[in-house]
């Protein structure tokens, strides 16, 4: 459990971390709350040469209500989240998110732009980006630009991010009637299946993770949705569903559609 | 005198334990110390072509590399058990190398050591090592590895099996009775393989002194006196005298502590190549791939029953893994310490076990808290609860039935088995009524009802085991294939100023000894517990011993301390007889002193003490000191039994199993402090159930581990678990001066079967009858879809 030897740099702000992040390419990782990193480095799956530590940048971790939206700084932790009196009351659905995610310790220093730039297909947080459409804010040498969520996933482990990118803050438009639920694993707590749920007027939206290798909108269900849970049917309807020691690709299958249920009915 | 036994005495050793200020291995840091890495195989059958060591050696702070070319160790680590095939063929006993040379028998084994003036620069270098491999198939489940044409662990042999073994009746008297049993229930599954994860992973420092020509090993073991013994007489082959084993606070080993394993024989041997101390602590994933493993069993078993539900006849067949190499007790462990419970707490007149024990490509499997015995509860508590369910009986009555009844071992005589064994004392029914009335058993069954008309799915399961322990007896065991006794060694020194040491070669990595054997020690020589010091773990103090596993530390070395006590008490009053100028029978002992009887004339414990040391007025022909040692070898096990009883709730949509109760009636004789025996029985309870409900490790068919961390091997956590609701009864052991019985296992060993009949009993209206542990939420929805 001890990493390669590699170099620490601590950027103190948006701009070094981006221009360190050009200049040592792919030997470079970003070190947030390093909840992801970290461990793969320990078990040397991961062995980068320079880690450029943004923890520490100001104004990355403030949750700020702005209009109609809330946007949260990329080094915000899932307690942070948990904790903010602006999300309990205009995103409630992300405050459910980040309750089920790992226990206080890893809450505490976690974040939520780190959990997105890793992409684990397990996550929770996608889901929720997903279903409420939020935007990633992501900073690069050409400066900075809005991914939307569903364009921001691309693979396991895989983001839109480009090489020279950070993401620095997160955009959640003001969500009324949200919810979030999770089916657990039992070793690691990650998310067998997590199905975040946005209800928008009289329709739906759908993000659903831990399901397939990418986290998805379940489009299927939303377009079947006529008020109640029956929709739920369609949830893993056009996807290819992952299959591990712990869920098959039957019993997951199932279990998206319970949990989409759970959703809709809640 | 304030008196301590069967008081909730707060543990002396938690005030270090919980700042943090424990001595663990890993703490010691000596002079000059290097640091080690291992190199270890990525395959779990493969040919070694070829190790370069040399970019390794010429890396930064590289002291030395050691591959097998080197010559350490050319006996390898023993075997400390012998299990000979019935039809006399003597067991197969591979050479369990040091460093592999020839050949990987499993995944993790090592290759080479490299030692540096870092951790950092010895991992580093580690990786420069080039290990040329080819890979090779290879065989992880015990049944599979007996199929004709399994790939071969060991070359030497025909076929993979180490050894069979058989215990009970007459195959053919059991066949027979099966044949014409009104009702035979059928169980076949997989008793899963479990790694053990104690907290601190193994940890060793070797530092051979070249001036004083010394070895002093430090060790996270169970039992020092064993790995010294093991280290010198095999593994090394270097005199046992100039060898010392220390084992400070050790954080918890549930079994896998207890063998001499690899590492620790290897730094030994490297500690003299290059004359200055060497430490290794495994990492995590190490701990996974090397550690000993538990279980492992593939079992086949029928159980017959007449009209009424008596147990008519039972036959059991066993295909039980063993590893690619034997490690110290393995043999035992699906032989001795498992098919002499099949009798169970019931009156079975006819038993037979059939044990085919193969080596697989796996590391070691040997003693995991129970050792054996949860194995053998599992069977009897699960085949005889879907005996009830076939039969349409209740759980409880088809025990009642079957029970053996009450008897304390003095006035009725012990309870000879069909298995080998006779039962020391035991009331099974008086668990099981304390239980019932804990659980409220008729009013569960009411709530069960209404819950199914509703659509929830609430059960309950039954777990009335035994177990064997404190053990043992050195010559029962030695005719059983043991190779060393099994006493225990207590020295009780009484200091000049009354003070009290004893030293005792049982080892506490959790259990508590600090505090409880200075309970007892104080009461019986009637001084405060703070007078009362115990020593343990380091060969050089202690003068030999054991150690700590099979529940045997009160019961086995208790009863060692206890006889040196009363070798103190004898000499003792021959000294107070001469200070009073009284008769020794005019004597008696209370409250600390020796009194004249009917008279005030007294002398204190402290001054016959002085006395010993300074004895100048003092009997004659009698020696000076106080200081007396005992070697206490049983004259049989002990046999703690209960009843545990688990309520789950299945969740419909996903299968997943929350326990809601757990109830655990135990007897464990008698208890000398009953918050100790109730963080036993819970600590237990909680690793049954983790067996029941989360944990498995699992092979692929290469011989890959797919649950090598905690991201995949599911541990039980506290969310997992109510509070276990736990009370006893109290049946004495009858052939030990304490009357204790032992309570380490007893926790794990009855608490699995009692989870898995609560989901089946959960799930029973819908047709399921068996479940393959671990229950995952994935199965559970399985077996209700069928």
């Amino acid at each position: 459990m001890i990493p390669s030897k590699f170099n620490y740099i601590k950027a103190s702000s948006v701009s070094e971390a981006v221009n360190l992040l050009d200049e040592h390419g792919f030997d470079a990782k970003i070190l947030s709350g390093g909840h992801s990193l970290i461990p793969a480095m320990k078990l040397r799956l991961n062995r980068p040469e320079v880690v450029i530590d943004i923890g520490g940048i100001p104004g990355l971790d403030v949750i700020t209500e702005e209009g109609d939206a809330v946007v949260i700084g990329a080094n915000c932790t899932h307690q942070q989240i948990l904790n903010s009196q602006v999300i309990y009351k205009n995103v409630n659905i992300l405050k459910q998110t980040a309750a089920t995610i790992g226990d206080v310790q890893v809450r505490n220093k976690g974040t939520i732009g780190g959990s997105l730039a890793h992409a684990d297909p397990s996550a929770d947080y996608p889901a929720t980006v997903l279903a409420c459409d939020a935007t990633i804010i992501v900073a690069g040498k050409n400066g900075s630009r809005n991914i939307a969520a569903t364009d921001f996933f691309q693979g396991i482990f895989t983001t839109a991010l480009e090489d020279d990118e950070i993401i620095t803050a997160v955009r959640f438009p003001k969500i009324a009637h949200g919810n979030y639920h999770k089916f657990y694993q039992s070793a690691s707590r990650f998310a067998v299946v997590g199905v975040a749920v946005v209800f928008d007027g009289s329709g739906v939206k759908v993000g659903i993770t831990g399901v397939a290798d990418t986290p998805y909108r379940a489009t299927k269900v939303e377009e079947a949705y006529n008020g109640d849970s029956s929709a739920a049917e369609h949830a893993v309807d056009g996807v290819e569903v992952m299959s591990d020691h712990f869920a098959d690709v039957e019993y997951r299958s199932h279990l998206a559609k319970v949990f989409v249920k759970k959703g809709l009915e809640a | 005198m304030e008196k301590f036994i069967g008081k909730s005495v707060k543990r002396r050793e938690d005030a270090r334990f919980l700042k943090g200020a424990g001595k663990y291995t890993d703490d010691i840091k000596l002079p000059k110390m290097t640091q080690s890495a291992f190199v270890r195989s990525p395959y779990a059958h493969a040919k070694i072509l070829s190790v370069d060591i040399s970019e390794a050696e010429k890396a930064e702070g590289v002291v030395a590399v050691f591959t097998a070319q080197d010559g350490c160790g050319e006996y390898g680590v023993p075997c400390g058990w012998q299990v000979d095939f019935k039809n006399g063929e003597t067991m197969r006993e591979p050479q369990h190398p040091l460093l592999a040379k020839e050949k990987i028998r499993h995944l993790g084994e090592a290759v080479a050591i490299v030692i540096a003036e870092s951790l950092e620069l010895a991992r580093d270098a580690a990786e420069l090592v080039e290990v040329e491999y080819e890979e090779l198939p290879a065989v992880t489940d015990p049944k599979k590895a007996m199929e004709e044409g399994a790939p071969l662990v060991h070359d030497q042999w025909p076929d993979n099996a180490a050894f069979d073994w058989c215990i009970g009746n007459d195959r053919a008297d059991v066949e027979a009775a099966l044949a014409t049993a009104h009702h035979v229930t059928e169980v076949e599954y997989h008793n899963q393989r479990l790694a053990p994860n104690a907290m601190e992973p193994r940890s060793y420092i070797a530092d051979y002194d070249v001036n004083a020509d010394k070895w002093t090993l430090y060790t996270s073991t169970q039992n020092p006196h064993l790995i010294r013994l093991l280290l010198c007489a095999f593994a090394l082959g270097i005199p046992e005298h100039k060898v010392r084993v220390v084992s400070y606070d050790v954080g918890g080993g549930f079994g896998s502590k207890i063998y001499h394993y690899t590492e620790e024989a290897l730094l030994t041997w490297a500690s003299k190549e290059i004359g200055r101390p060497i430490k290794w602590t495994s990492d995590r994933s190490e701990a996974f791939l090397t550690d000993a493993h538990g279980r492992d069993h593939v079992v086949h078993s029928r159980m017959g029953f007449d009209k009424d539900g008596k147990i008519v006849a039972h036959l059991t067949d066993e295909f039980c893994g063993l590893g690619a190499y034997l490690s110290t007790f393995a043999p035992a462990v699906p032989t001795y310490l498992h098919g002499t419970l099949f009798q169970g707490v019931y009156t079975t007149p006819l038993i037979h076990l059939n044990v085919t024990a193969p080596f697989t490509h796996t590391v070691a499997v040997d003693a995991y808290r129970g050792a054996g015995r949860p194995e053998a509860t599992y069977l009897l508590e699960r085949i005889i609860s879907k005996g009830a369910q076939e039969m349409n009986m209740d759980p409880t009555e088809i025990r009642l039935k079957n029970f053996i009844p009450p008897f304390d071992g003095v006035e009725q005589p012990g309870y000879q088995t069909q298995v080998a064994l006779q039962y020391d004392s035991g009331n099974y029914h008086g668990v099981l009524k304390r239980g019932l009335e804990m659980l409220g058993y008729e009013d569960f069954r009411k709530e069960q009802k209404e819950a199914r008309e509703n659509g929830r799915l609430l059960g309950v399961g039954f777990s009335t085991y035994i177990e064997g322990c404190g053990i043992a007896p050195s010559a029962v065991v030695g005719a059983l294939g043991a190779r060393a006794g099994l006493y225990e060694v207590g020295q009780v020194r009484v200091q000049p100023t009354g003070k009290v040491s004893v030293y005792t070669g049982a080892h506490s990595h959790g259990q508590g000894h600090e505090t409880v054997f200075a309970q007892f020690v104080a009461d019986k020589l009637g001084i405060p517990m703070d007078d009362v010091e115990i020593e343990h773990g380091d060969t050089e103090q202690v003068a030999f011993g054991m150690g700590t596993y099979g529940s045997r530390s009160l019961a086995v070395g208790g009863s060692a301390i206890v006889k040196s006590i009363e070798k103190i008490l004898e000499k003792g009053a021959k000294i107070a007889a001469h200070k009073l100028e009284a008769a020794e029978g005019d004597l008696e002992y209370a409250e600390g002193k020796w009194t004249v009887k009917g008279t005030d004339k007294s002398v204190s414990f402290g001054d016959v003490s002085l006395t010993a040391y300074v004895p100048h007025d003092y009997p004659e022909g009698l020696e000076p000191g106080l200081d007396f040692s005992s070697f206490y070898d049983p004259t049989n096990f002990t046999y703690p039994f209960g009843t545990h009883i688990a309520v789950v709730e299945v969740d419909p949509d996903t299968g997943k199993v929350d326990l809601k109760r757990f109830v655990a009636c135990d007897d464990v004789g008698n208890v000398m402090n009953p918050m100790i025996v109730d963080g036993q029985i819970q600590g237990g309870v909680a690793q049954g159930v983790g067996q029941a409900l989360l944990e498995e490790v699992v092979y692929d068919e290469g011989g890959q581990m797919i649950t090598g961390s905690y991201m995949d091997y599911a541990m039980p956590r506290a969310d997992d678990l109510p509070m276990i609701e736990t009370d006893r009864t109290v049946t004495p052991c009858p052939h030990n001066p304490l009357g204790v019985k032992g309570a380490g296992e007893a926790g794990a060993i009855g608490s699995t079967p009692a989870v898995v009949n609560a989901v089946v009993d959960a799930l029973a209206h819908l047709g399921v009858t068996d479940l393959q542990m671990p229950l995952t939420p994935q199965r559970v929805w399985k077996a209700m879809q069928n």
